[in-house]
């Protein structure tokens, strides 16, 4: 709130921001110590339950190599089921949406596919498209982004306030315009919220994926491999790196999101 | 007011909600002369906005016609002849105040640059200069209707519908969009339908206040306000004014109006 005069730019700007970010930063500090000496040294956690963050850094730089490449297919797979999955969703809200009928049948169904534990398919995908094929992690990734994508657009492209849709139709306007003018900007940021879970479903499916088949190269195959060698540091290096790339997608669509949305009061309020 | 065109003419309109359970409207017969402001004054549950969404063609009569410049009301909307301003402003968050003004027309087809000209006077009228770049939560609640009054008048309608438009702002923001409003009919020439609960609002305003009463909604009463034109604040001090407040009270009063609502009453006498 105090941000909402940002047009005063002052030199203490700086100041207040640390002052801000500080009790963060400090937490994230405490945060590796413990990892790195209270848990081991003062605990006695075992190398096997959770080696030391220095070993781990150390494994994240010698297997740099191998880390990057399984990161850039698992990437590559979470960011196929990403674009499919929500793409569909986007697609078939916009017609049970236009429709009615049709989505008022099918929309219990929705709802209930969106509680399935998709990823109990896992296996199954593999007799779908072969043991070695990256399609099997790209339907996995795919089918989670889906049905939550399908529901919350649905959920935005309906719950318009009816005087708008009674002032469009005053104007004369057709179904088609209704939809463009305002039934798809008012759904946006029930889009964005979805996608942004989305992406973080799309990241776990591809590497809960990876652990069922496919090239034996990918991120999820580096954690389970390096377990069953005991190298323990490599495997946490790996899951290191599967969560910044989880962060990052994430941050990814919430920056697309802030600049699509930049007219949103919640987003303008923050001083832009 | 038999000297000028009829706009809207509506002969016995009726309209039941449900199988019969609630008769909103019964027996409606009312002429709308061109140039004329007219309001309709009840207590909830009179009808007063089911009748101007009839108009509208947003809801459908059970019962009787609707004609708008010798149209049915649908072939009206459909021609564009609607300005239609609701209680809450209805602006759209992603457009600007200028974008929000310039949407009939670009349901209409206006270019670009007719487009922008009409914003241009559209925001003289409604005073707001300098915050066409602005989006409507920027803005006061006041501020939101002036935009949206603005919008319905873009495309000069040649039939303004204003639902309880000033009902949720504060009374002195009320009475100052009232000489505004004044002020733009008087300087459009446009035909209004105004539904209020405010009395003083309703003979402030208007060529005429038709009094509704309630359950089943019916027209009580029509006082012909003969204040002179323009009508300024002072308006409001004139002896006349009273008298026609009084008259308005009086019919309402006669509905039993005021076993229904208590608010309204309370409201009318700040007059």
């Amino acid at each position: 709130m105090s941000t909402l005069d940002s047009t005063a730019e002052t030199p203490s700007r700086l100041g207040e921001r640390l002052r801000y970010w500080a009790p963060a930063v400090a937490v994230f500090a405490l945060g590796l110590a413990a990892w790195q000496w209270f848990l081991p040294d003062v605990l006695g956690v075992e190398d096997f339950l959770l080696p030391r963050f220095s070993d781990v850094v150390r494994a994240l730089i010698e297997e740099r190599d191998l880390l990057l490449r399984g990161a850039w297919i698992t990437l590559k797979e979470a960011v196929g089921g990403f674009v499919l999955g929500s793409g569909a969703a986007i697609i078939a809200a916009l017609v049970l949406a236009r429709w009615r009928p049709f989505g008022n049948a099918l929309m219990p169904y929705m709802i209930a596919a969106n509680a399935i534990p998709i990823i109990a398919f896992a296996p199954i995908t593999n007799a779908w498209f072969g043991l070695l094929s990256p399609w099997s992690k790209v339907t996995i990734a795919a089918v989670l982004c889906f049905f939550p994508v399908l529901v919350n657009t649905l959920r935005g492209l309906t719950s318009v306030d009816p005087e708008s849709i009674e002032l469009m139709r005053s104007y004369a306007a057709p179904e088609r315009e209704v939809f463009r003018r305002v039934r798809i900007p008012s759904s946006l940021p029930y889009v964005f919220s979805a996608l942004k879970v989305a992406s973080v479903l799309a990241m776990i499916g591809a590497v809960v994926g990876d652990y069922f088949g496919g090239s034996l190269e990918a991120l999820g195959i580096v954690v389970l491999s390096a377990v069953n060698l005991s190298r323990y540091a490599t495997s946490w290096a790996a899951i290191l790196v599967a969560s910044i790339m989880g962060i990052a997608f994430y941050a990814t669509i919430a920056g697309v999101e802030r600049y699509a949305l930049s007219w949103h009061p919640s987003v303008k309020r923050r001083g832009s | 007011m038999s000297s000028v065109a009829s706009v809207v003419s509506i002969a016995g309109l009726s309209k039941v909600f449900g199988k019969g359970d609630v008769t909103a409207l019964q027996g409606i017969d009312l002429q709308v002369g061109r140039g004329e402001f007219v309001s309709l004054i009840g207590p909830s549950g009179c009808g007063k906005s089911t009748l101007l969404r009839i108009v509208g063609d947003i809801t459908e009569p059970t019962e009787g016609d609707v004609t708008v410049n010798g149209k049915s009301a649908r072939r009206a909307r459909l021609d564009r002849d609607y300005g239609i301003v609701f209680q809450a402003p209805v602006l759209y968050d992603w457009r600007t105040v200028a974008k929000n003004i310039a949407l009939p027309l670009e349901m209409l087809g206006w270019d670009r640059a007719k487009r922008a000209e009409r914003v241009k006077d559209m925001v003289e009228l409604v005073e707001l200069n300098g915050f066409e770049k602005h989006h409507p939560w920027q803005l006061s609640g006041g501020m939101q209707q002036r935009v949206s009054i603005a919008r319905a008048l873009s495309f000069s309608p040649a039939l303004l519908l204003m639902d309880e438009p000033f009902g949720a702002l504060d009374e002195m923001t009320r009475e100052r969009l009232n000489l505004e409003l004044l002020r733009i009919w008087a300087e459009t020439g446009s035909t209004v339908i105004f539904v209020t609960h405010s009395i003083s609002e309703a003979v402030f305003l208007s060529t005429r206040v038709v009094v509704m009463s309630p359950r089943p909604g019916r027209i009580a009463g029509v006082v012909s306000v003969d204040l002179p034109q323009p009508r300024t604040a002072s308006t409001r001090e004139e002896p006349r004014f009273f008298e026609l407040v009084t008259q308005v009270r009086e019919l309402l009063h006669a509905t039993g109006a005021d076993e229904v609502e208590e608010p309204l009453a309370a409201e009318s006498e700040i007059v």
